[in-house]
Protein backbone atom coordinates (compact mmCIF):
# COMPACT_ATOMS: atom_id res chain seq x y z
CA UNK A 1 0.00 0.00 0.00
CA UNK A 2 1.47 3.22 -1.11
CA UNK A 3 1.74 5.58 1.90
CA UNK A 4 2.61 8.70 0.41
CA UNK A 5 0.33 10.37 2.05
CA UNK A 6 1.88 9.75 5.29
CA UNK A 7 4.89 12.41 3.98
CA UNK A 8 3.47 15.55 5.78
CA UNK A 9 3.44 13.42 9.03
CA UNK A 10 6.73 12.19 8.79
CA UNK A 11 8.04 14.99 7.79
CA UNK A 12 7.11 17.33 10.53
CA UNK A 13 7.46 15.12 12.79
CA UNK A 14 11.07 14.93 12.10
CA UNK A 15 11.45 18.33 12.23
CA UNK A 16 11.17 17.64 16.32
CA UNK A 17 14.75 17.64 17.66
CA UNK A 18 14.75 14.73 19.48
CA UNK A 19 16.45 11.71 18.11
CA UNK A 20 13.24 9.53 18.39
CA UNK A 21 11.55 12.05 15.72
CA UNK A 22 14.11 10.55 13.25
CA UNK A 23 12.97 7.05 12.95
CA UNK A 24 10.31 6.09 10.83
CA UNK A 25 8.90 3.18 13.08
CA UNK A 26 8.94 6.16 15.72
CA UNK A 27 6.55 8.68 13.92
CA UNK A 28 4.05 5.50 12.75
CA UNK A 29 4.16 4.02 16.35
CA UNK A 30 2.80 8.02 17.70
CA UNK A 31 0.19 8.05 14.73
CA UNK A 32 -1.10 4.54 15.68
CA UNK A 33 -1.18 5.97 19.84
CA UNK A 34 -2.42 9.26 18.56
CA UNK A 35 -5.82 7.22 17.52
CA UNK A 36 -5.83 4.10 19.98
CA UNK A 37 -5.10 6.27 23.31
CA UNK A 38 -7.70 8.78 22.90
CA UNK A 39 -10.00 5.54 21.54
CA UNK A 40 -9.53 3.45 24.76
CA UNK A 41 -9.70 6.20 27.50
CA UNK A 42 -13.35 7.21 25.74
CA UNK A 43 -14.35 3.92 25.67
CA UNK A 44 -13.16 3.32 29.16
CA UNK A 45 -15.33 6.45 30.83
CA UNK A 46 -18.25 3.78 30.29
CA UNK A 47 -16.15 0.23 31.06
CA UNK A 48 -15.73 1.97 34.27
CA UNK A 49 -19.10 3.44 35.22
CA UNK A 50 -21.29 0.39 33.79
CA UNK A 51 -18.69 -2.26 35.87
CA UNK A 52 -17.78 -4.05 32.46
CA UNK A 53 -13.86 -3.67 33.41
CA UNK A 54 -13.77 -7.74 33.93
CA UNK A 55 -15.84 -8.54 31.16
CA UNK A 56 -12.80 -6.27 28.69
CA UNK A 57 -10.29 -8.41 30.57
CA UNK A 58 -11.71 -11.85 29.65
CA UNK A 59 -12.32 -10.04 25.91
CA UNK A 60 -8.27 -9.27 26.27
CA UNK A 61 -7.39 -13.24 27.31
CA UNK A 62 -10.34 -14.52 24.83
CA UNK A 63 -7.79 -13.54 22.15
CA UNK A 64 -5.49 -16.82 22.65
CA UNK A 65 -7.80 -18.94 21.55
CA UNK A 66 -8.79 -16.48 18.50
CA UNK A 67 -4.97 -16.95 17.94
CA UNK A 68 -5.30 -20.84 18.08
CA UNK A 69 -8.53 -20.48 15.69
CA UNK A 70 -6.82 -18.61 12.90
CA UNK A 71 -3.37 -21.11 13.53
CA UNK A 72 -5.66 -23.71 13.03
CA UNK A 73 -7.72 -22.45 10.33
CA UNK A 74 -4.47 -21.24 8.43
CA UNK A 75 -4.97 -17.58 8.11
CA UNK A 76 -1.81 -15.90 7.54
CA UNK A 77 -2.96 -13.21 9.71
CA UNK A 78 -5.19 -14.16 13.00
CA UNK A 79 -6.80 -10.49 13.50
CA UNK A 80 -9.96 -12.00 12.12
CA UNK A 81 -10.50 -14.99 13.65
CA UNK A 82 -9.69 -13.37 16.89
CA UNK A 83 -12.19 -10.95 16.75
CA UNK A 84 -14.98 -13.38 15.53
CA UNK A 85 -14.06 -15.21 18.71
CA UNK A 86 -14.37 -12.15 20.72
CA UNK A 87 -18.11 -11.51 19.52
CA UNK A 88 -18.88 -15.27 20.07
CA UNK A 89 -17.81 -14.66 23.77
CA UNK A 90 -19.54 -10.94 24.30
CA UNK A 91 -22.59 -13.09 23.12
CA UNK A 92 -21.65 -15.90 24.91
CA UNK A 93 -20.99 -14.18 28.38
CA UNK A 94 -24.58 -11.81 27.50
CA UNK A 95 -26.15 -15.36 27.23
CA UNK A 96 -24.73 -16.41 30.93
CA UNK A 97 -25.44 -13.49 32.74
CA UNK A 98 -28.65 -12.53 31.08
CA UNK A 99 -30.20 -16.89 32.44
CA UNK A 100 -29.12 -15.98 35.43
CA UNK A 101 -27.76 -18.85 38.29
CA UNK A 102 -24.04 -17.19 37.81
CA UNK A 103 -23.37 -14.05 39.21
CA UNK A 104 -21.74 -12.45 36.79
CA UNK A 105 -17.95 -12.01 37.61
CA UNK A 106 -18.44 -15.71 38.37
CA UNK A 107 -19.74 -16.46 34.84
CA UNK A 108 -16.75 -14.40 33.42
CA UNK A 109 -14.41 -16.07 35.25
CA UNK A 110 -15.29 -19.52 34.08
CA UNK A 111 -15.09 -18.53 30.53
CA UNK A 112 -12.18 -16.57 31.30
CA UNK A 113 -10.33 -19.49 32.55
CA UNK A 114 -11.51 -22.11 29.79
CA UNK A 115 -10.60 -19.81 27.13
CA UNK A 116 -6.88 -19.08 28.23
CA UNK A 117 -6.61 -22.62 29.06
CA UNK A 118 -7.86 -23.41 26.04
CA UNK A 119 -6.06 -21.17 23.47
CA UNK A 120 -2.51 -22.34 25.24
CA UNK A 121 -3.26 -25.87 24.93
CA UNK A 122 -3.50 -25.71 21.25
CA UNK A 123 -0.53 -23.39 20.66
CA UNK A 124 1.29 -24.84 23.03
CA UNK A 125 1.42 -28.16 20.97
CA UNK A 126 4.68 -29.46 20.13
CA UNK A 127 6.00 -26.32 21.85
CA UNK A 128 6.13 -23.47 19.70
CA UNK A 129 4.35 -21.28 22.44
CA UNK A 130 7.64 -18.78 22.27
CA UNK A 131 6.31 -17.62 18.93
CA UNK A 132 3.55 -16.18 20.22
CA UNK A 133 4.81 -13.98 23.32
CA UNK A 134 4.75 -11.16 20.82
CA UNK A 135 0.77 -10.95 21.79
CA UNK A 136 1.50 -11.08 25.18
CA UNK A 137 3.24 -7.86 25.16
CA UNK A 138 2.62 -6.11 22.35
CA UNK A 139 4.68 -4.42 19.89
CA UNK A 140 3.78 -1.06 18.92
CA UNK A 141 6.86 -0.43 17.24
CA UNK A 142 6.09 -2.76 14.68
CA UNK A 143 2.91 -0.60 12.90
CA UNK A 144 2.75 -0.42 9.00
CA UNK A 145 1.16 2.31 7.11
CA UNK A 146 -1.67 0.00 6.68
CA UNK A 147 -2.30 -0.39 10.19
CA UNK A 148 -2.80 3.20 10.66
CA UNK A 149 -5.55 3.39 8.19
CA UNK A 150 -7.24 0.50 9.50
CA UNK A 151 -6.79 2.18 13.15
CA UNK A 152 -7.57 5.48 12.00
CA UNK A 153 -11.11 3.92 10.41
CA UNK A 154 -12.11 2.15 13.69
CA UNK A 155 -11.50 5.30 15.25
CA UNK A 156 -13.69 7.10 13.80
CA UNK A 157 -16.81 4.69 13.18
CA UNK A 158 -16.73 3.12 16.99
CA UNK A 159 -16.36 6.94 18.42
CA UNK A 160 -19.56 7.44 15.81
CA UNK A 161 -21.58 4.74 17.22
CA UNK A 162 -20.08 5.55 20.66
CA UNK A 163 -21.11 8.84 20.68
CA UNK A 164 -25.04 8.14 19.23
CA UNK A 165 -25.43 5.04 22.60
CA UNK A 166 -23.59 7.35 25.10
CA UNK A 167 -26.25 8.45 26.93
CA UNK A 168 -28.21 5.32 26.93
CA UNK A 169 -25.14 3.67 28.37
CA UNK A 170 -24.97 6.37 30.85
CA UNK A 171 -28.52 6.08 32.08
CA UNK A 172 -28.36 2.35 32.09
CA UNK A 173 -25.42 3.02 34.70
CA UNK A 174 -27.06 4.98 36.86
CA UNK A 175 -30.47 3.13 37.29
CA UNK A 176 -32.08 0.03 35.02
CA UNK A 177 -35.10 0.62 35.47
CA UNK A 178 -35.56 4.15 35.04
CA UNK A 179 -33.45 3.69 31.46
CA UNK A 180 -36.25 1.45 30.27
CA UNK A 181 -39.02 3.24 31.71
CA UNK A 182 -37.27 5.93 28.69
CA UNK A 183 -37.51 3.13 26.13
CA UNK A 184 -33.30 3.35 26.34
CA UNK A 185 -33.50 -0.30 25.73
CA UNK A 186 -30.40 -0.63 27.95
CA UNK A 187 -29.80 -4.53 27.87
CA UNK A 188 -29.36 -3.94 23.91
CA UNK A 189 -27.29 -0.77 24.55
CA UNK A 190 -24.55 -2.64 26.83
CA UNK A 191 -24.29 -5.68 24.31
CA UNK A 192 -23.81 -3.53 21.25
CA UNK A 193 -20.99 -1.21 23.46
CA UNK A 194 -19.66 -4.97 24.69
CA UNK A 195 -19.10 -5.68 21.17
CA UNK A 196 -17.80 -2.97 20.18
CA UNK A 197 -15.26 -2.71 23.04
CA UNK A 198 -14.56 -6.65 21.72
CA UNK A 199 -13.46 -5.57 18.38
CA UNK A 200 -11.46 -2.31 19.27
CA UNK A 201 -9.66 -4.51 22.50
CA UNK A 202 -8.65 -7.20 19.75
CA UNK A 203 -7.88 -4.66 17.10
CA UNK A 204 -5.57 -3.06 19.88
CA UNK A 205 -3.88 -6.41 21.37
CA UNK A 206 -0.70 -6.85 19.25
CA UNK A 207 0.48 -3.42 19.75
CA UNK A 208 -0.63 -3.22 23.29
CA UNK A 209 -0.23 -6.68 24.74
CA UNK A 210 -2.83 -8.90 26.13
CA UNK A 211 -1.09 -8.42 30.24
CA UNK A 212 -2.03 -5.03 30.43
CA UNK A 213 -4.72 -4.45 27.60
CA UNK A 214 -6.90 -3.78 29.93
CA UNK A 215 -5.41 -1.42 32.22
CA UNK A 216 -5.06 1.30 28.82
CA UNK A 217 -9.16 1.01 29.29
CA UNK A 218 -9.34 1.46 32.89
CA UNK A 219 -7.20 3.89 34.42
CA UNK A 220 -7.92 7.21 32.22
CA UNK A 221 -11.17 6.68 33.23
CA UNK A 222 -10.30 6.26 36.79
CA UNK A 223 -8.59 8.88 37.08
CA UNK A 224 -10.59 11.22 35.17
CA UNK A 225 -13.23 10.15 37.88
CA UNK A 226 -11.00 12.12 40.90
CA UNK A 227 -11.09 15.24 38.74
CA UNK A 228 -14.43 16.19 37.91
CA UNK A 229 -18.34 15.94 38.93
CA UNK A 230 -19.89 15.95 35.62
CA UNK A 231 -20.03 13.68 32.65
CA UNK A 232 -18.20 15.54 30.23
CA UNK A 233 -15.25 16.58 32.41
CA UNK A 234 -15.11 13.46 32.99
CA UNK A 235 -15.16 12.33 29.42
CA UNK A 236 -12.76 15.01 28.65
CA UNK A 237 -10.27 14.55 31.48
CA UNK A 238 -10.01 10.50 30.69
CA UNK A 239 -9.37 11.28 27.09
CA UNK A 240 -6.64 13.67 27.82
CA UNK A 241 -4.96 11.67 29.85
CA UNK A 242 -4.47 8.25 27.94
CA UNK A 243 -3.47 10.69 24.72
CA UNK A 244 -1.03 11.89 26.98
CA UNK A 245 -0.07 8.78 28.92
CA UNK A 246 0.13 6.96 25.55
CA UNK A 247 2.44 9.57 23.56
CA UNK A 248 4.47 9.86 27.27
CA UNK A 249 4.97 6.28 27.52
CA UNK A 250 5.73 5.85 23.81
CA UNK A 251 8.80 8.15 23.95
CA UNK A 252 9.57 6.96 27.47
CA UNK A 253 9.99 3.36 25.94
CA UNK A 254 12.08 4.83 23.25
CA UNK A 255 15.19 5.64 25.19
CA UNK A 256 14.26 2.80 28.10
CA UNK A 257 14.01 0.14 25.15
CA UNK A 258 11.13 -1.00 27.46
CA UNK A 259 7.85 -2.69 25.94
CA UNK A 260 6.03 0.02 25.09
CA UNK A 261 2.44 -1.23 26.25
CA UNK A 262 3.59 -2.04 29.85
CA UNK A 263 5.39 1.68 29.47
CA UNK A 264 2.30 3.39 29.01
CA UNK A 265 0.27 1.54 31.69
CA UNK A 266 2.93 2.71 34.02
CA UNK A 267 2.53 6.25 33.14
CA UNK A 268 -0.97 5.78 32.98
CA UNK A 269 -0.76 4.71 36.62
CA UNK A 270 1.60 7.55 37.76
CA UNK A 271 -0.81 9.96 36.42
CA UNK A 272 -3.77 8.12 38.15
CA UNK A 273 -1.86 8.68 41.96
CA UNK A 274 -1.37 12.32 41.08
CA UNK A 275 -5.28 12.67 40.32
CA UNK A 276 -5.66 10.51 44.06
CA UNK A 277 -3.46 13.14 45.07
CA UNK A 278 -5.35 16.24 43.84
CA UNK A 279 -8.87 14.80 44.89
CA UNK A 280 -6.92 14.35 48.47
CA UNK A 281 -5.89 18.26 48.49
CA UNK A 282 -9.29 19.44 47.20
CA UNK A 283 -11.38 17.74 49.60
CA UNK A 284 -8.92 18.85 52.42
CA UNK A 285 -9.14 22.88 50.98
CA UNK A 286 -13.12 22.85 50.54
CA UNK A 287 -13.73 21.29 53.38
CA UNK B 1 -66.82 10.59 15.39
CA UNK B 2 -63.56 11.03 14.78
CA UNK B 3 -61.36 14.03 15.84
CA UNK B 4 -58.81 15.54 13.90
CA UNK B 5 -55.84 14.77 15.00
CA UNK B 6 -54.60 18.59 14.80
CA UNK B 7 -57.63 19.39 16.92
CA UNK B 8 -56.65 16.95 19.50
CA UNK B 9 -56.63 18.50 23.23
CA UNK B 10 -53.40 19.13 25.10
CA UNK B 11 -53.17 16.71 27.65
CA UNK B 12 -49.92 18.06 29.19
CA UNK B 13 -50.76 21.52 29.75
CA UNK B 14 -52.11 22.38 33.48
CA UNK B 15 -55.44 21.15 34.11
CA UNK B 16 -57.08 23.08 36.84
CA UNK B 17 -59.41 20.40 38.51
CA UNK B 18 -59.65 16.87 37.68
CA UNK B 19 -60.72 16.10 34.07
CA UNK B 20 -61.70 12.51 34.95
CA UNK B 21 -61.82 11.48 31.52
CA UNK B 22 -58.50 10.41 30.57
CA UNK B 23 -56.96 6.79 32.46
CA UNK B 24 -55.52 3.81 32.21
CA UNK B 25 -57.17 0.64 32.34
CA UNK B 26 -55.98 -2.57 33.45
CA UNK B 27 -58.38 -5.37 31.94
CA UNK B 28 -57.77 -8.90 33.23
CA UNK B 29 -54.06 -8.57 32.94
CA UNK B 30 -52.17 -11.35 34.25
CA UNK B 31 -48.39 -12.55 34.52
CA UNK B 32 -46.46 -16.02 34.81
CA UNK B 33 -43.16 -16.88 35.30
CA UNK B 34 -41.94 -20.44 34.69
CA UNK B 35 -45.59 -21.86 34.67
CA UNK B 36 -46.23 -20.08 38.00
CA UNK B 37 -49.48 -17.31 38.11
CA UNK B 38 -47.58 -14.30 40.06
CA UNK B 39 -50.64 -11.91 39.44
CA UNK B 40 -53.85 -12.76 37.90
CA UNK B 41 -57.28 -11.27 36.81
CA UNK B 42 -55.89 -7.42 37.44
CA UNK B 43 -58.83 -4.94 36.74
CA UNK B 44 -57.85 -1.37 37.81
CA UNK B 45 -58.72 2.14 36.15
CA UNK B 46 -56.30 4.59 36.84
CA UNK B 47 -57.63 8.13 36.76
CA UNK B 48 -56.30 11.73 36.31
CA UNK B 49 -55.99 13.50 39.11
CA UNK B 50 -55.91 10.53 41.58
CA UNK B 51 -53.54 8.77 43.50
CA UNK B 52 -53.59 5.36 43.85
CA UNK B 53 -52.14 3.48 46.41
CA UNK B 54 -51.08 -0.63 45.98
CA UNK B 55 -49.91 -2.23 49.04
CA UNK B 56 -49.44 -5.80 49.79
CA UNK B 57 -46.93 -8.02 51.37
CA UNK B 58 -43.51 -8.81 50.02
CA UNK B 59 -43.88 -11.83 46.84
CA UNK B 60 -47.81 -9.71 46.18
CA UNK B 61 -46.53 -9.15 42.48
CA UNK B 62 -46.63 -5.05 43.18
CA UNK B 63 -43.09 -4.17 41.53
CA UNK B 64 -44.44 -7.28 38.66
CA UNK B 65 -47.23 -4.63 38.36
CA UNK B 66 -45.14 -1.68 37.88
CA UNK B 67 -43.41 -3.72 35.14
CA UNK B 68 -46.33 -4.64 33.51
CA UNK B 69 -47.05 -1.01 33.07
CA UNK B 70 -43.85 -0.02 32.09
CA UNK B 71 -43.81 -2.59 29.21
CA UNK B 72 -40.99 -4.73 30.81
CA UNK B 73 -42.30 -8.40 31.02
CA UNK B 74 -45.11 -10.05 29.04
CA UNK B 75 -48.44 -10.49 30.29
CA UNK B 76 -51.89 -11.70 29.45
CA UNK B 77 -54.71 -9.24 29.08
CA UNK B 78 -54.53 -5.82 28.17
CA UNK B 79 -53.45 -2.20 29.13
CA UNK B 80 -54.57 0.87 27.87
CA UNK B 81 -54.03 4.47 27.59
CA UNK B 82 -56.79 6.78 26.93
CA UNK B 83 -56.34 10.67 27.19
CA UNK B 84 -59.17 13.33 27.64
CA UNK B 85 -60.71 12.78 24.42
CA UNK B 86 -61.40 9.11 24.96
CA UNK B 87 -58.84 8.35 22.31
CA UNK B 88 -56.39 5.57 22.89
CA UNK B 89 -52.72 6.72 23.43
CA UNK B 90 -50.59 3.94 21.88
CA UNK B 91 -47.35 5.08 22.75
CA UNK B 92 -48.41 6.65 26.33
CA UNK B 93 -45.64 9.27 28.34
CA UNK B 94 -45.05 7.01 31.74
CA UNK B 95 -43.20 8.52 34.10
CA UNK B 96 -41.41 6.16 36.63
CA UNK B 97 -39.43 7.18 39.95
CA UNK B 98 -37.58 3.94 40.95
CA UNK B 99 -37.08 2.11 43.79
CA UNK B 100 -33.97 2.98 46.03
CA UNK B 101 -31.42 4.17 43.91
CA UNK B 102 -28.23 4.26 45.02
CA UNK B 103 -25.67 6.17 43.42
CA UNK B 104 -21.48 5.33 44.07
CA UNK B 105 -20.24 8.71 45.62
CA UNK B 106 -17.56 9.04 43.32
CA UNK B 107 -20.09 8.54 39.94
CA UNK B 108 -18.53 11.65 37.89
CA UNK B 109 -22.84 11.80 37.30
CA UNK B 110 -24.51 15.52 37.84
CA UNK B 111 -28.41 15.59 38.13
CA UNK B 112 -28.40 17.71 34.81
CA UNK B 113 -26.44 14.79 33.30
CA UNK B 114 -29.29 12.33 34.20
CA UNK B 115 -31.82 14.66 32.53
CA UNK B 116 -29.61 15.06 29.27
CA UNK B 117 -29.24 11.53 29.36
CA UNK B 118 -33.15 10.74 29.71
CA UNK B 119 -33.97 13.54 27.51
CA UNK B 120 -30.71 15.16 24.80
CA UNK B 121 -29.92 13.01 21.48
CA UNK B 122 -26.82 15.25 21.81
CA UNK B 123 -24.03 12.47 24.07
CA UNK B 124 -23.92 14.25 27.52
CA UNK B 125 -20.39 13.65 27.32
CA UNK B 126 -20.03 15.98 24.90
CA UNK B 127 -21.20 19.07 26.71
CA UNK B 128 -25.23 19.65 27.50
CA UNK B 129 -27.68 22.22 25.29
CA UNK B 130 -28.99 25.56 27.14
CA UNK B 131 -32.73 23.67 25.45
CA UNK B 132 -31.53 20.62 27.59
CA UNK B 133 -30.61 22.31 30.88
CA UNK B 134 -34.20 24.74 30.54
CA UNK B 135 -36.15 21.21 30.70
CA UNK B 136 -34.01 19.64 33.08
CA UNK B 137 -34.34 23.52 35.50
CA UNK B 138 -38.12 23.54 34.65
CA UNK B 139 -38.41 19.78 35.72
CA UNK B 140 -36.83 20.09 39.06
CA UNK B 141 -38.91 23.61 39.47
CA UNK B 142 -41.49 21.35 39.81
CA UNK B 143 -40.04 19.90 42.84
CA UNK B 144 -38.19 22.66 44.30
CA UNK B 145 -35.04 21.19 43.55
CA UNK B 146 -33.74 23.29 40.62
CA UNK B 147 -30.59 24.57 43.34
CA UNK B 148 -29.14 20.35 42.90
CA UNK B 149 -28.90 21.13 39.16
CA UNK B 150 -25.61 21.03 38.70
CA UNK B 151 -24.94 18.62 42.00
CA UNK B 152 -23.29 15.09 41.93
CA UNK B 153 -25.91 12.08 42.28
CA UNK B 154 -23.74 10.53 44.49
CA UNK B 155 -23.71 13.40 46.98
CA UNK B 156 -27.78 14.13 47.17
CA UNK B 157 -29.75 12.58 50.08
CA UNK B 158 -32.55 10.30 50.13
CA UNK B 159 -34.80 12.85 49.75
CA UNK B 160 -33.32 15.01 47.57
CA UNK B 161 -32.23 12.08 45.63
CA UNK B 162 -36.36 11.13 45.25
CA UNK B 163 -37.59 15.20 44.45
CA UNK B 164 -34.95 14.77 41.50
CA UNK B 165 -36.06 11.72 39.87
CA UNK B 166 -39.64 12.75 40.68
CA UNK B 167 -39.20 16.14 38.45
CA UNK B 168 -37.15 13.87 36.21
CA UNK B 169 -40.42 11.61 35.75
CA UNK B 170 -42.29 14.59 35.00
CA UNK B 171 -40.08 15.76 32.27
CA UNK B 172 -42.08 15.48 29.95
CA UNK B 173 -45.25 15.82 32.13
CA UNK B 174 -46.63 11.92 31.58
CA UNK B 175 -49.58 10.21 30.94
CA UNK B 176 -49.54 8.33 33.98
CA UNK B 177 -46.99 8.42 36.86
CA UNK B 178 -45.62 5.26 38.65
CA UNK B 179 -43.55 5.18 41.85
CA UNK B 180 -41.73 2.15 42.87
CA UNK B 181 -41.49 1.99 46.57
CA UNK B 182 -40.30 6.02 46.04
CA UNK B 183 -39.46 6.80 49.42
CA UNK B 184 -38.07 3.84 51.34
CA UNK B 185 -34.82 4.56 53.32
CA UNK B 186 -35.89 8.46 53.46
CA UNK B 187 -36.43 9.40 56.89
CA UNK B 188 -39.69 10.53 58.12
CA UNK B 189 -39.98 13.82 57.51
CA UNK B 190 -38.37 13.25 54.19
CA UNK B 191 -41.09 11.10 53.45
CA UNK B 192 -44.04 13.83 54.44
CA UNK B 193 -42.38 16.21 52.56
CA UNK B 194 -42.40 13.79 49.42
CA UNK B 195 -46.34 12.64 49.82
CA UNK B 196 -47.11 16.89 50.12
CA UNK B 197 -45.39 17.08 46.97
CA UNK B 198 -46.87 14.08 45.38
CA UNK B 199 -50.23 15.33 46.74
CA UNK B 200 -49.80 18.87 45.25
CA UNK B 201 -48.21 17.92 42.04
CA UNK B 202 -51.07 15.27 41.51
CA UNK B 203 -53.98 18.35 41.69
CA UNK B 204 -51.41 20.85 39.26
CA UNK B 205 -50.72 18.72 36.83
CA UNK B 206 -53.75 16.59 36.80
CA UNK B 207 -51.68 13.47 37.12
CA UNK B 208 -52.90 9.81 37.00
CA UNK B 209 -50.30 8.57 39.90
CA UNK B 210 -49.96 5.04 40.95
CA UNK B 211 -48.02 4.29 43.84
CA UNK B 212 -46.57 1.24 45.41
CA UNK B 213 -45.68 1.17 49.17
CA UNK B 214 -45.52 0.03 52.73
CA UNK B 215 -45.97 2.91 54.37
CA UNK B 216 -49.39 2.36 55.58
CA UNK B 217 -50.14 5.22 57.85
CA UNK B 218 -48.91 8.37 55.59
CA UNK B 219 -50.76 6.99 52.54
CA UNK B 220 -53.99 6.65 54.57
CA UNK B 221 -53.75 10.54 54.33
CA UNK B 222 -52.43 11.00 50.53
CA UNK B 223 -53.90 7.85 48.63
CA UNK B 224 -57.52 8.34 46.99
CA UNK B 225 -57.90 5.12 46.60
CA UNK B 226 -55.91 1.74 47.46
CA UNK B 227 -55.62 -1.62 46.31
CA UNK B 228 -54.94 -4.55 48.37
CA UNK B 229 -52.67 -6.74 46.00
CA UNK B 230 -51.77 -10.95 46.77
CA UNK B 231 -51.36 -12.19 43.35
CA UNK B 232 -54.82 -10.70 42.51
CA UNK B 233 -56.67 -7.69 43.92
CA UNK B 234 -57.92 -8.47 47.14
CA UNK B 235 -59.86 -5.68 48.37
CA UNK B 236 -59.94 -1.79 46.73
CA UNK B 237 -61.61 1.26 47.72
CA UNK B 238 -60.74 4.29 49.62
CA UNK B 239 -57.74 3.88 51.98
CA UNK B 240 -60.21 4.06 54.85
CA UNK B 241 -62.68 1.05 53.62
CA UNK B 242 -59.43 -1.03 52.50
CA UNK B 243 -57.38 -0.36 56.23
CA UNK B 244 -60.92 -1.57 57.86
CA UNK B 245 -60.57 -4.65 55.94
CA UNK B 246 -60.13 -7.41 58.01
CA UNK B 247 -57.85 -9.45 55.50
CA UNK B 248 -55.49 -5.83 55.35
CA UNK B 249 -55.20 -5.70 59.26
CA UNK B 250 -54.15 -9.05 59.72
CA UNK B 251 -51.80 -9.00 56.53
CA UNK B 252 -49.92 -6.14 58.18
CA UNK B 253 -50.38 -7.07 61.62
CA UNK B 254 -52.75 -3.88 62.53
CA UNK B 255 -54.14 -4.92 65.22
CA UNK B 256 -51.38 -6.16 67.20
CA UNK B 257 -49.62 -2.64 67.47
CA UNK B 258 -52.60 -1.04 69.90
Amino acid sequence: MSSAWLEPWHHAVSLLPFEWARYEFMRLALLAVIFISPLMGALGTVVVANRLAFFSEAVGHAAFTGIALGVILGLANPLWSMVGFALLLTLAITWVRRRGGLSSDTAIGLVMAFTVSLGIVILSRGGDFARYTNFLIGDMLGVTPADVVGLAVLAFVVLGLFFVFFNRLLLASANPALARSRARHPAAAELFFAAMLAVVVTFSLPWIGILVINALLILPAAAARNLSGHVAGYFRWAVVVALVAGVAGLIVSFYASTATGATIVLVAMGIYLLTLLVRGWSARTSS
Amino acid sequence: MQLPAENAPAHHGIAPHRCGECCTTLRNLGVRFHGAAVLEEINLHLHCGELTAVIGENGAGKTTLVRCLLGEIPHSGEVQFLDAARRRADSPVIGYVPQHSSFDHDAPVSVLDLFAASLAVRPACLGVSRAVEAAAREGLVRTSAEHLLHRRLGTLSGGELQRVLLGLALTPVPNLLVLDEPVSGVDHSGREQFYELLSRLRREYDLAVLLVSHDLATLARFADRMVFLDRRIVCEGSPAEVLRDPRVREAFALDSLS
